[in-house]
Order: structure tokens, then sequence, then C-alpha cells
């Protein structure tokens, strides 16, 4: 994929002009009709379902979910690390292509990175209020309390608590200061004073002079530098939550690459997911192209077919190993009661995904659609498989115990999807949904821009 | 009338301001000069006579700050203030205190970062006299420019003669 042209990726190369109005458009001028409002409208009920399950929750306590001993961690955990996840492929599309300078990712990377923001915003409520007593949740930072007890920094449970942290942090900076010079656009563009009040504040009185995008551009390079690790780390850790816990299936060095390579494999099928429709939506099929579509649908099926091979080793170990719990372990999920989970994993993870080999279903924007839902399905329904099946029957058979779902599970799963979305479709009425700086200069190309002036607006 | 606060001469393209900015640069040397586009231009900074900027090495301190902090106050934690003896395993068992550390590490070098860029950027600045030019809203869509800042009224005609020998699109003066 080298010697690209800057500019490829984008159809019938527009001016600067045409491409700022294009993106300003949208927040400033564009009708919002039925559509964008019955989407709004499902989607804040459903948050407003997950609030109305969070004042439950803290006046009856995490029973009103279907945990118990032995299966403590089910549902909660499954949403937290699904949507942390989804998050994490956002930052890698956006950070990893800009250090490997793949220039059709200016097109991308706004939304992947918005879509980051939020769901790591949602997925962090999940650990919080899973603790059993959520007011409580900042005894996990290290300050000098009067109770004189400190963190135990030899839990990867802290760990997670510092990485989430750190990323929810990084990640919303990220994605502001890229926004900068966007929301100077729409500042110099809003026809009303107060939107020209609210984008020139969010812009900082951003002028565009060289010094300044000399140091922004420095800092964008670095940013991206340490989101690409940071992503490895935080999902790692969320990883070793599992590993450090002694049950079969989950005492495992392989679960930090594997959930590595499942994050990045459910955050590309929601990139996918939104982008499809957000394009036909919003008209932008002149930015996010088919091109896009078709190499976002190569890199779900590369890194789909890593999280395959996981699999495949995690199977092979047991038997290699001769382990009984372990083997046990391997054919109860295959065979047990919650063989439904483990089938349907594979047929979402690894069955339809073959599909992504044939070019012609890479360029069907919606049989993509179809193809990475069934991905962020499978991708859910594996992260139940690997928690509950592992906890339901652990050494002592005196202690096995299923796990059913209360409505309450249900209803924080689809409430948390109705949050994100909430957000998602706030940001698109009111934000730069594409990096218009970025597409500025994929636009001009050093020797076509000599050719093209002057530029007649 | 106050003097104003300089020249804005208008120009097409990158490539010509980049041209513009250049030629000023060697022939006027000692002119505060400033240069304004709608996306970033390589060289353009360097045409200017732009410093290195210490980004990297505030971020680098940032770092280094943020980690070995989180680090020493895991072992001060763990060690000092709040030992637990469990079956007699060591209290500064360092390893483990490794992962907040580097977290905390990537967050120092990160929030030292932005900071730097702001600060050195001297943003948050909600109100400029550029800003009162009309034509300057095109420098975050199509517009490239140079700012000449005008020390004396005196001047303002000698930019202005100067400013046009770069053949801009249009020169328009800035209001203080």
């Amino acid at each position: 994929m080298s010697a690209s042209l800057p500019s490829e990726g984008i159809e019938h190369a527009p001016t600067y002009a045409a491409v700022t109005q294009a993106i300003c458009d949208i927040p400033l001028r564009r009708r919002f009709g039925q559509g964008w409002r019955a989407g709004f409208a499902v989607a804040l009920l459903l948050a407003l379902l997950l609030m109305f399950g969070i004042g439950w929750l803290l006046v009856r306590g995490v029973g009103i979910w279907g945990l118990n001993i032995p299966v403590a961690w089910a549902f909660a955990i499954a949403d937290y690390v699904w949507w942390i996840a989804i998050g994490m492929g956002g930052t890698f599309i956006s950070a990893a292509l800009l250090l490997v300078r793949q220039e059709w990712r200016s097109s991308l990377n706004r939304y992947a990175e918005t879509m980051t923001v939020f769901a790591v915003s949602v997925s962090g409520l999940f650990p919080i209020l899973h603790l059993g007593r959520p007011w409580f949740f900042y005894w996990l930072f290290p300050y000098p309390d009067i109770m004189n007890v400190w963190p135990q920094w030899r839990s990867s449970l802290e760990w997670d608590f510092f990485a989430i942290l750190a990323y929810l942090i990084v990640s919303i900076l990220y994605w502001y200061i890229g926004m900068i010079p966007d929301f100077a656009s729409l500042r110099d563009r809003a026809a009303s004073r107060t939107r020209a009040r609210v984008y020139g504040f969010l812009a900082l009185g951003w002028r565009g002079e060289a010094r300044h995008w000399q140091r922004f551009e420095k800092l964008s390079l670095i940013l991206a530098g340490l989101a690409v690790p940071l992503v490895f780390s935080v999902h790692s850790m969320v990883a070793l939550d599992f590993s450090e816990g002694l049950v079969p299936g989950w005492h495992s060095t392989i679960f930090p690459p594997f959930f590595v390579a499942g994050a990045l494999f459910s955050g590309f099928a929601m990139v996918l997911a939104l982008g499809i429709p957000m394009r036909r939506y919003l008209r932008l099929e002149a930015f996010i192209t088919s091109r896009h579509l078709e190499n976002m649908a190569k890199m779900m099926l590369a890194t789909g077919l890593v999280v395959d091979y996981s699999y495949c080793s995690e199977i092979f170990t047991a038997f290699y190993s001769m382990d009984r719990y372990e083997l046990a372990m391997t054919l109860n999920r295959m065979g047990g009661a919650y063989a439904w989970v483990f089938w349907g994993t594979i047929l979402c993870n690894v069955l339809q995904i073959q599909l992504l080999w044939l070019a012609r279903i890479r360029r069907s924007p919606a049989v993509l659609f179809i193809i990475s839902v069934g991905v962020l399905i499978g991708m859910w329904l594996e992260r139940f498989m690997l928690i509950v099946t592992s906890l339901y029957r652990d050494y002592v058979p005196s202690s096995w115990g299923m796990f059913y779902p209360t409505v309450w599970d249900i209803a924080f799963l689809a409430g948390s999807v109705g949050l994100f979305f909430v957000l998602f479709l706030t940001f698109v009425r009111v934000g730069p949904v594409i990096s218009m700086f970025e597409l500025r200069r994929a636009v001009c190309s050093p020797a076509e821009a000599a050719q093209r002036e002057p530029q007649p607006s | 009338m106050s003097s104003p606060y300089g020249l804005l001469a208008q120009f097409s393209s990158a490539e010509q301001l980049l041209q513009a900015a250049l030629r000023t640069r060697s022939e006027s040397p000692h002119l505060p000069i400033e240069a304004f586009s709608p996306f970033p231009i390589r060289g353009l900074d360097e045409a200017l006579g732009a410093a290195r900027s210490p980004i990297p090495v505030l971020m680098g301190l940032g770092g280094l700050l943020a980690g070995v902090g989180t680090f020493l106050l895991e072992g001060y934690s763990a060690v000092m203030s709040y030992p637990i003896n469990v079956g007699g395993r060591p209290l500064g068992s360092w390893p483990a205190f490794v992962p907040p550390a580097v977290e905390m590490a990537v967050l120092g070098a990160v929030l030292f970062g932005v900071v730097a860029m702001l600060t050195g950027n001297g943003l948050p600045r909600l109100h400029h006299p550029l800003f009162g030019v009309p034509e300057f809203e095109r420098a975050s869509a199509d517009g490239f420019f140079l700012l000449l800042r005008s020390s004396a009224e005196e001047d303002i005609e000698a930019t202005r003669t100067f400013l046009q020998t770069l053949s801009p699109v249009a020169i328009c003066e800035v209001p203080s």
C-alpha cells in the first residue's frame, strides 16, 4: 500500500473550499430529518432505561443482575470488555495509520476517534457499577486517606483502573486536539452569533499560523506514537484481569495478545457498522469511498484471522496439556449448557468473515454492514463465553452452578448501546464528522497545487 | 487614528505562500512575519525561521516524571506506609508496580505535550486583531495569508509596496 497519492481515496479531486463547505454544512446548515430524530429517540429511550437501571442498582445492589456464586462476573464484565475493545479499534485506525502515512485514513479517523471516546466512556461505567458499592470507586485511586490504607498494587484489577483512566483521558485529548482546527473552520462559517461563539470557544482562538501548525503536527505525531502502545497495554491489562485468575480457561498467557486482536477486530467492525449508514445518510460517499470500506474489510478479516488462530491455539493447548480441567472446560464449552454461545461465536467470528476473501463482498456496503454487525454480536458472545463457561464449572463439582441473566442484565446492555448512540448521534449533528484540515491537505499534493492555481471560488 | 496592527497579504495557493515567505525572509530577515494556512504546509515553518519545538523533550520529561513518580508512590505505599505480609512474599515486588507506572507515564507525557502545544501557541486566545479582517475567515478553508507587523505608521506604505512585489491576490490592513 505504499506509493499512494495523498489525494487517493477521495473522489473527483475537490477544492479546499468545497471540501470545507461539504463538511461544515453538516452541523451548520443541514436539516436533520425524521431518520435522525427516530434514531435519536430510540437511543434516548434506551439511555433512559440505563439511567433508571443505574438508579435501581444503587438502591438494591448488584443482586438485580443474575450474578451469584460461582458466576460472579457475567454481563457487566462482558459489556465492559466489549465496549473498551470497540474503542481500541478506533484509536488504532487513527494512530497506526497516521504513523505509517496511510493518507486515506483522513476520511475515517475523526469518526473512529469519536467512536473510541464514547465507547470508552460507556465501558468505564460497568466496572464501577460492578463494584457493589460504586460510590466508593475512588478508593481505587491512591490518595493519603484517613483510614491509612493503600490500593493493592499487585492486582491486575488495580492496574486496570490506571489503564482505563489513562486511556480515557488520552483518547479524549487526542480527539479534541485533532478537532481544534476544524472547530476554527466551523467558527468562521457559522451563520449565527451563538454558534460562532460556541465553536470559537472550542477552537481556542486557532488561526492556523505556521509555527502553530508545526507544534500541532509534532504533538499529533507523538500522540499517535504513544496511542498505539497504549492500546496494546490497556487491552493487555483487561486480559490480565482474567489471566491472573486461576480458573481453567482464564489462567493462560495467550490472553493479552488474544484480547488485543479481538479488540481491533471488533473495533474495525464497529467502524464499518457506523460508517456505512453514516456515509449514506450524510451523503459522504465522495469522502468515505468504497476503497475505504474495502480496506477496512481487509483489516477486519486480518484481525479476525488472528482471533481465529487464538481460538485454535486455546483448544490445541487444552488437548496438548492433557490437563483434565482444561480439557473438561474445553469440551464443556463445545457441548455443555452454553454450547450455543460457543457455536454462535464460531459462526460470527470464524465462519461468516471468510466471505470477506471475496472482492465482490468487500465492495458491497450492505453485506459488509451485516457482516460487521455479526462480528460485533460474535465478539460479545465470545466475551460472555470466556467469562461464564470458565466460572460456572471450576475444579470442584459441588461449587458448580448456572448463570441466568435477569431483565436488568439485558437492560444494561441495551441501555449502554443507547447511551453510545445518544452521544454519537449528537456528535454527528453538531461536530465535524471528517477531519477537514487533513482532507484539505490530502486534496493538495505539491505538484498539483502549482497547476491548479489560481483557484476561483 | 492609531496605527494598524499590520498588513495582511492573501495568496491563492500553498506554493505561492511558501515562495512569498521565503522571499520576505531573504530580503528583510529582521521583519517579524507570520503565515497562516488552512492546513500545515511542509517547509513553511522553516521558511519563517521557526525554532525547533521543545515539545518532544517536554513530553519525555512529563512521561518520566509521571512514570517514576507513580513507581515511587507504589513502592512507598507497599513497603513503608502499608506493608501487608501475604505468606511472606516480598513487599517490594517491583515488577508488579510497572504496569500502572507505564500507564501514568503515557498520561503524563500526553498532558505535558498538550499543555506545551497550547502555551507555545499562545492559546487559548479567544480574540485576536486578525479576526477583525473579514477576509481572514478563509484562512480556515482556502486562504493563504502572510502577515507583516507594522511598527510605525510611516512603515505601512513601504511594507505595502514590498508586499505588492510578491503579487498577492489582495492586501488588507489589519486594524489594531
